[in-house]
């Protein structure tokens, strides 16, 4: 049986919520009231003990049924097929270069029909198989409980010494990660709805008030840390209250956020300040996609020059490889690139110092970037990488640090926002 | 060789402006023959006695060899006792006793006193001794070291006395000088079966275990002669015994004759000036193996000269063309019955006894000529069991029955083995090295004359025949290892698909029933119904390819292999398993050969030899 649930898949959560509240939270009201099944009840309430509107609990006292539901009918499918003596399998849709595509009207990376049958009775993926019904069953408790867990504690939950051996049922969190990546795509519920977050990892600050489980924040007073961008960044998790700002800038790290935010960028230019600590986790990713589509933020990134910097900007604006199913929820096709760009070392006159010679390693990857489709129609991009290899040099935005201490956020930034000159 | 060396003539040194310095009548009074013994006190590392560990295990190795050779001459089942004394931090007293026929009265001092005296020497016969100089130069040794004489007791037989003989070598002039010597009339103690010598050496050395030590030349020693038996007592008063394996001898060597392709000139002609031959035909024929009338015809005429010829007429110059026309001449192969190899049978006896393997197989060449002399190529593995598998194999030589325990990198058999292409046959091997893994390799050379680079006898020489066969041989090995091999791996690769399932099965119905919450063990039941089915096909092929898990499959017919199954301990499967032994171990070796010996219990070997030994000491390296 292939695991393509019968319903629609995970809208509830890319929809805007603020327009169906009220409508929702009616419909799960009754489901509750109505519901026989002790399983159901027992979800509702343990999601009741979550902060939050009453909506946001119903919301997510839906979702996380629908999750259940989904991961008993793999369960099922298993069981089904075992008393019938028969193979037991599980199809992942395949997620890898192969398997994606790149749609051209909506400019998305989309994840393909390839999938992979993983069976019990093959001796390279019996061990496979058997994580993947751990991590169910993981997932299940997890979800049922109401509570999240990163994914390190997910191995452990997992992790138990196989009775009657000495073999353990990961051998580390690598196995369990992509395990859990194969559950995700497998029962095509997101990450977020299995309860299973990632490191944390970002910074926010800037002119906008947010509703973090339903804890107010303004990120005008975040002092000099900022506000720590949460894994999760469901509509259910965090909301956003008021906004003045025009648009958001995200930069490649802290430290170049930290010039940014001292020298109050955000209050001079109105506008939000974002930072991902090199390429964006999933909850930097969804929140500039949310700030981008529900409150209509343009974002512009301020990267390095050199071949990573080029792939944070595609991952923002296309979505990732790894998660091509999730585009969608994530990408910001309208993102803009302000720079570093390889014509800067004579526009803004920099000095020899900056130059970071390339190495075989960085020119290789640079035209593994320009051929990508979604590179290779941009005439401008193709310029740009092109210019850099012939330059034989990368440069970081803190060689604009060279200039003056302010150069960036003074001068730089400002200018290219003016004239508008950014690659698209 | 000549019995004295003449040393190089000192060059005479004129240094121009002082004018001659000495005059040729004062130099000729400084010139004079140098003895035999002389040279080789001198030059002792030419021997094997360079340092003094080395020394200790020589002076073994060379009284050992001689006992076996002298027992095996004499039709006797050689049992030796090998005993190390430490008297001091350095100082040791080695004693070697044999059941041999003994030595008569007056050659007693000519073996143990005299170098290059010997029977072995002047005639073209495999036997484990060549040049006669082993024995007595230990002595001598242990005279220069430590100026004890060399004591020696012999009896030739019951009723007859035997002899206690002091001896201490002149070097100057390459004999014996007698010290003291007893008789004893009455039965000695020493030798039960009533004959036999004994040898004792007080010597300057140095014990170590390990690697070329005397406890690995005498386990070596045991493997290549199942059909002796030997009684070492180490130097912490340890009893070792390594029982014997095979009851019966080895078939007596035959002499042969040289073979003309054999000889080079130089020979030809001290050939040609010792016969008693008079006319050249008579010389060819009877002087050489494989020489009929037409060919002494062939050779004599190539030199213009006729089967007539008087040998007396035939110069330097006729020599010469006589050498030509054998060099052109078409002659059979020396024969080559006069080679005694272990046999298949004897080396598995031996490797079983000594190696704790689980596989072991052997294989001998058909005899080959190298330089006119035949030799015969055998090779013995055993794999796997209690061998190390994280080394590099082990390669142990031997030529005539005696290990090779120096040099190991220039001898010839090391070189065959790192060609032989062991990736082939299921085992690892880094280019220009030896394969890695648990292994032992046994290469025997038997031949009437062993190439060895140097006196000391550690390593054979590199001749490209030679070479050629030992690599077939090891092929051919080699193959039965990685049939072995391939079989074992896939029987393994079954079962550890048995065992994943397995291990994976609970699991999973555990992990659907709490999904789910359908019955866990009926998951189970089923899941495990499922994977029985599959195995069951793999078994299926299995037994439709080969036939390979009920009988061993190709390998059962083959009467060269052993394969040790170690999963069988019981005490059934052990006494059966003794009983399999005894009958291999009592089996005539060359004979009839009897049926495939497959054995079911790892203990077979471990058993019997435990049982005979006082005290194991385990393999040594």
């Amino acid at each position: 049986m292939a695991l393509k649930p019968t319903d629609e898949p995970g809208k509830a959560g890319s929809d805007s919520p603020r327009r169906k509240v009220g409508k929702k939270s009616a419909e799960a009201g009754k489901s509750k009231a109505a519901s026989s099944s002790k399983e159901t009840t027992k979800v509702a309430a343990t999601s009741a003990q979550r902060g939050g509107t009453k909506a946001d609990q119903a919301d997510r006292a839906r979702v996380d049924e629908k999750t259940v539901k989904r991961i008993e009918a793999l369960g099922e499918s298993v069981v089904r097929q075992s008393l019938k003596l028969t193979d037991p399998f599980v199809d992942v849709p395949t997620r890898s270069i192969s398997n994606v595509k790149f749609n051209k009207s909506k400019r998305l990376l989309e994840m393909g029909d390839a999938k992979q049958r993983r069976t019990l009775f093959n001796l390279g993926q019996a061990k496979k198989f058997m994580q993947t019904m751990l991590i169910a069953d993981g997932c299940r408790d997890l979800v049922r409980a109401g509570k999240t867990l990163s994914l390190r504690g997910m191995y452990y939950k997992s992790l138990h010494t196989i009775s009657g051996t000495k073999e353990k049922t990961f051998d580390g969190q690598d196995e369990s990660d992509v395990v859990l990546e194969d559950l995700e795509v497998a029962i095509d519920s997101l990450r977020e709805n299995l309860h299973v977050f990632a490191k944390k990892r970002g910074t926010m600050v800037g002119n906008i008030t947010v509703f973090d489980n339903g804890d107010e924040i303004n990120c005008r007073r975040m002092g000099t840390g900022g506000y720590a961008i949460p894994s999760i960044c469901e509509p259910s998790v965090l909301k956003f209250g008021k906004c003045e700002a025009e648009f958001v800038l995200h930069v490649e790290k802290d430290t170049v956020w930290s010039r940014f935010n001292e020298d109050r960028f955000w209050e001079t230019h109105n506008c939000i300040l974002t930072e991902g600590s090199g390429q964006p986790p999933r909850g930097v990713r969804r929140l500039l996609h949310r700030l981008n589509a529900e409150l209509g933020l343009p974002i512009y990134c301020l990267l390095d020059c050199d071949p990573w910097g080029h792939y944070i900007y595609s991952v923002i604006k296309q979505g990732s490889i790894n998660l091509a199913y999730e585009s969608g929820r994530m990408a910001v096709p309208e993102a803009k690139y302000l720079g570093i760009r390889s014509d800067d070392y004579q526009r803004c006159d920099l000095s020899d110092d900056v130059k970071i010679e390339l190495n075989d390693r960085d020119c290789e990857r640079a035209k593994q970037i320009a051929a990508y489709p979604w590179f290779a129609d941009r005439r401008h991009w193709q310029k740009e990488i092109k210019q850099m290899l012939s330059n034989g040099f990368k440069m970081e935005v803190e060689s604009l640090i060279t200039k003056d201490i302010s150069y960036v956020t003074e001068t730089y930034v400002p200018e290219r926002l003016k004239a508008k000159d950014w690659i698209d | 060789m000549p019995s004295t060396v003449t040393p190089p003539t000192s060059p005479k040194k004129s240094s121009g402006k002082t004018g001659r310095r000495a005059t040729a009548e004062e130099m000729a009074s400084k010139q004079r023959e140098i003895s035999v013994s002389e040279f080789f006190a001198k030059n002792r590392h030419l021997l094997g006695f360079d340092n003094p560990r080395k020394a200790l295990l020589t002076t073994v190795k060379e009284a050992v060899d001689n006992a076996l050779d002298a027992c095996e001459e004499g039709g006797i089942l050689p049992d030796i006792a090998v005993e190390l004394l430490q008297l001091a931090e350095t100082r040791f007293k080695v004693t070697i006793r044999d059941n041999g026929p003994g030595i008569v009265r007056k050659q007693i001092e000519n073996i143990f006193g005299k170098l290059l005296y010997g029977s072995k020497f002047h005639r073209m016969k495999m036997s484990r001794g060549q040049q006669g100089i082993g024995i007595s130069a230990a002595g001598m040794y242990g005279l220069m070291t430590t100026g004890r004489p060399v004591l020696i007791i012999s009896k030739t037989g019951r009723g007859k006395p035997s002899h206690e003989v002091l001896l201490k070598i002149d070097t100057a002039r390459n004999r014996a000088e007698v010290i003291s010597e007893t008789e004893h009339l009455e039965d000695d103690v020493l030798f039960a079966e009533g004959h036999g010598t004994s040898v004792t050496i007080e010597l300057e050395g140095r014990y170590q275990k390990g690697r070329a030590s005397v406890d690995e030349y005498l386990e070596q020693t045991a493997i290549a002669n199942p059909h002796a038996r030997f009684t070492y007592v180490t130097p912490s008063n340890e009893t070792i015994e390594y029982p014997r394996a095979v009851d019966e001898l080895p078939p007596e060597a035959k002499e042969i004759k040289p073979h003309p392709k054999g000889i080079e000139l130089g020979t030809l002609i001290q050939m040609l000036e010792r016969t008693e031959k008079t006319q050249l035909g008579a010389f060819f024929k009877e002087d050489f193996c494989r020489v009929g009338p037409r060919i002494a015809k062939e050779i004599c005429g190539h030199a213009d000269l006729t089967d007539r010829t008087w040998i007396k007429q035939v110069g330097h110059a006729e020599a010469e063309a006589l050498y030509q026309g054998i060099q052109a001449a078409k002659i059979m192969a020396p024969p080559t019955d006069c080679l005694v190899p272990i046999g298949t049978k004897a080396m598995l006896a031996g490797l079983l006894k000594e190696v704790k393997a689980e596989f072991f197989a052997a294989s001998s060449r058909p005899a080959a000529v190298y330089r006119g002399n035949p030799f015969q190529i055998e090779v013995g593995i055993a794999f796997g069991g209690n061998l190390p598998g994280d080394e590099l194999g082990r390669v142990i030589r031997f030529a005539n029955r005696v290990p090779l325990l120096y040099q190991q990198s220039a001898c010839c058999s090391f070189k065959a083995v790192i060609e032989a292409g062991w990736r082939n046959y299921g085992l690892q091997q880094a280019r220009g090295s030896l394969p890695s893994g648990p292994v032992v390799i046994m290469i025997h050379m038997a031949s009437t004359w062993v190439p060895f680079t140097s006196e000391s006898k550690e390593a054979i020489a590199d001749y490209d025949e030679i070479r050629k066969e030992m690599r077939l041989a090891l092929q051919e090995c080699g193959r039965k290892l990685g049939t072995y091999l391939r079989r074992r791996q896939k029987m393994r690769r079954e079962s550890e698909r048995r065992n994943v399932f397995a291990r994976y099965i609970g699991e999973i119905s555990m992990a659907c029933e709490r999904i789910t919450g359908a019955d866990a063990a009926s998951i189970r039941d089923a899941l495990e119904s499922i994977a029985s089915r599959k195995t069951a096909e793999a078994d299926q092929q299995l037994d439709d390819e080969g036939r390979v898990i009920d009988n061993g499959g190709r390998l059962a017919g083959d009467d060269s292999v052993i394969i040790i199954d170690a999963a069988a301990d019981t005490p059934e499967a052990v006494a059966e398993a003794e009983q399999i032994a005894e009958s291999l171990f009592a089996a005539p070796p060359m004979k009839t050969r009897g049926k495939i010996i497959k054995k079911s219990a790892q203990k077979t070997g471990k058993k019997t030899v435990k049982k005979k030994r006082t005290k194991t000491t385990g393999k040594s390296g």
